[in-house]
């Protein structure tokens, strides 16, 4: 009896191979899959309470011994490829999941230690004659944005540029050594950015000298080949038909380049310079040693220290008063800050690519 | 419609002198074509005539479509890529050394194997574009002008003239080839090069683009590299067929005549050959 019309020739001899190769409705449940991990998580936590409870045994057993309960249920009724399909398919899921508590457990740490300090006051004032409770990040927020925008301003048409010679003109020697050293200022250590700024004004102004701008001459340093690499990538995906179509109307080189290719990437040119923002923005190592901390708002990026959400992060945490817990509340909630900051970067960057992005890859 | 005359394009400056509009002759003389070292044409000698349109066919990797870009000099923009021998336009040799290819391209303009309408651009602007993108300064309505003109040259305008200012990309396939024409003949070039421009559309879009080939000879020179020889006998005045001896040797053109007698009676064998479907 063949309750499956899709099955054409049930009569034919060799049964054992129907259930693979014909079209079977035979399926576990979709919570089939939930089902087993829960249940293993539930019998493995049990035994494990019995004996010594352990997280991470618990987790890791429940894992291993699911991937096997789910491979052998679809095999009794899937078959093989099937049972193969969902074994993988937890595999991964698992591998996904533990990626994510990391990032899971962070975003909560800071969420819920820093919150306490989200209020007015946290924005609107700085840490001039603070001592103890109180106080905010103003002058810190005000010198991040000083800092980093002066860096991208100067990042930006230099990178962009820099990357227009790389893809459109370059050619032989001079292209390989440029796109050699892009890659290796790509993988810098910050601190070193830092250093090269420090020692850059040391020259001029003498050793000891913090100013806000060497903090952006370091974030430059780190920026540039971020956006060289960005527009390069997006340059290439700008189909040279386009490029060809330009030409053939009689169309210059550089008005082609300005007029075609440019606007044409522009959407994923922009997105690429807000996640070299959102890459620098956290910057500590080089601002600690360039722009110093301060306590007051400083809007002269040219004259004297300045403060910044990384640094001001770092040094109520690593330099507390007495009572230590308003500089640590306070270092929770910069940190907290400039995590929205970024992801607020983030959202934009994706917002201008689908907004404006015009469709290449198709 | 007829020619130059009532032409609101004004003249171009630049190192040619050029009356707008007016399909001139090209004589191709002994020309070699390279990608670097890899001789990939070789020894072509040919006329092509103004206001006919000259088909060119053959399998493919013979050298047709590199042929082609060699006449508007595209082909040098491929790294590496270079051309000996001489293309004279009306007389004048467009490979001199002191002949800026960019002049060269807005006398003799270019139509690709896929439409490739600017996508940052609107209809109205990707017509316009020849003209915007080289900042030519005219009035809002002399631009509006040209541009219909060259939308209905191309069998557009009824279609798009409700949606001047969407973008070109979002036009249909077939929409988007004629686009791409009227872009071309916006710039009144005196040459248009076509690509296999239906090789990438369906045979009503196809039937269009041939009916609207008939007409620009009126005003320009035309070659067309097809892979299609129904087309080349609907649409051209003359065929050239090109073939290739075995992979790695050049292209040579095998044969230049008016297309009814390639297609009836060919001198060559392999002409014969290759429009019968036997070759190979």
């Amino acid at each position: 009896m063949n309750p499956d019309p899709l099955i054409p020739f049930p009569e034919v001899g060799e049964a054992d191979n129907l259930p693979e190769s014909g079209p079977t409705d035979n399926r576990i449940p979709t919570w089939g899959p939930w089902v087993v991990v829960a249940g293993t998580a539930a019998v493995l936590g049990g035994l494990l309470a019995l004996t010594a409870f352990n997280l991470a045994l618990l987790i890791f057993g429940t894992v291993i011994i699911s991937i096997f309960g789910i491979y052998l249920w679809a095999r009794l009724i899937e078959g093989r490829r099937q049972a193969f399909d969902r074994a993988v398919t937890l595999g991964v899921t698992s591998l996904f999941a533990l990626a994510m508590i990391p990032l899971v457990s962070l975003l909560y740490t800071v969420v819920s230690k820093g919150l306490s300090r989200i209020d007015a006051e946290f924005f609107t004032s700085s840490m001039r004659n603070v001592i103890g409770e109180g106080g905010g990040i103003l002058h810190a927020a005000i010198g991040t944005f000083i800092i980093t925008g002066l860096a991208t301003l100067a990042s930006v048409p230099v990178g962009i540029m820099a990357a227009v010679y790389l893809h459109e003109y370059g050619k032989g020697k001079l292209k390989r050594a440029l796109t050699f050293f892009v890659d290796v200022m790509t993988g810098i250590p910050s601190i070193v950015a830092g250093l090269f700024a420090f020692a850059l004004f040391a020259i001029f102004f003498g050793p000891g000298i913090r100013m806000g701008v060497m903090g952006s001459v370091a974030l430059c340093v780190l920026m540039i080949p971020i956006v060289v690499r960005s527009t390069e990538e997006m340059l290439r995906i700008v189909p040279d038909g386009l490029r060809e179509a330009s030409y053939a109307l009689g169309v210059s080189k550089w008005r082609t380049v300005a007029k075609v290719v440019l606007p044409t990437a522009m959407a994923g040119i922009v997105t690429g310079v807000m996640l070299a923002v959102a890459r620098i923005i956290g910057e500590t190592a080089p601002l600690l040693i360039t722009t110093g901390a301060f306590s007051s708002v400083n809007l002269n990026p040219f004259s004297g220290r300045m403060d910044n959400l990384p640094v001001f992060t770092y040094n109520q945490y690593k330099n507390p008063g007495v009572p230590p817990e308003p500089y640590i509340d306070r270092a929770w909630a910069a940190a907290l800050v400039l995590i929205a900051i970024v992801m607020v970067l983030f959202l934009v960057a994706r917002f201008i690519s689908r907004r404006y992005g015009t469709e290449l890859r198709r | 419609m007829t020619a130059a005359a009532a032409d609101p394009v004004p003249a171009k400056n630049g190192p040619t002198v050029r009356t707008t509009g007016v399909a001139k002759r090209i004589d191709v003389a002994d020309l070699n074509i390279y990608y670097g070292a890899f001789l990939a044409v070789k020894d072509v000698t040919m006329r092509i005539q103004p206001n006919k349109v000259t088909a060119l066919i053959g399998s493919s990797g013979c050298g047709k479509s590199t042929f082609l870009r060699s006449l508007n000099r595209m082909h040098e923009l491929i790294p590496g890529a270079s051309v000996e021998g001489s293309v004279l336009l009306d007389g004048r040799d467009i490979y001199s050394p002191s002949m800026d290819p960019v002049s060269v391209r807005r006398q003799i303009g270019m139509v690709f194997q896929s439409p490739n309408p600017f996508p940052t651009m609107s209809v109205y602007d990707n017509t316009a574009a020849g003209l915007k993108l080289n900042s030519k300064r005219m009035k809002r309505d002399q631009m509006d002008a040209i541009v219909e003109k060259a939308l209905r040259g191309a069998h557009l305008w009824d279609e798009v003239k409700d949606r001047l200012d969407k973008p070109g990309s979002g036009l249909s396939g077939g929409q988007q080839q004629r686009l791409c024409i009227a872009r071309a003949t916006a710039v009144e070039p005196d040459v248009l090069l076509m690509d296999e421009p239906c090789s990438a559309l369906d045979p009503i879009a196809t039937l269009a683009i041939e009916d609207l080939i008939e007409e620009l000879k009126q005003k320009f020179t035309i070659v067309i590299v097809t892979h299609n020889m129904q087309q080349a006998a609907r649409a051209s005045d003359i065929t050239g067929f090109f073939n290739i001896g075995q992979s790695g040797d050049p292209g040579i053109l095998i044969e230049l005549d008016e297309t009814d007698k390639i297609f009836s009676n060919p001198a060559h064998k392999e002409t014969e050959d290759y429009v019968s479907g036997r070759f190979g």
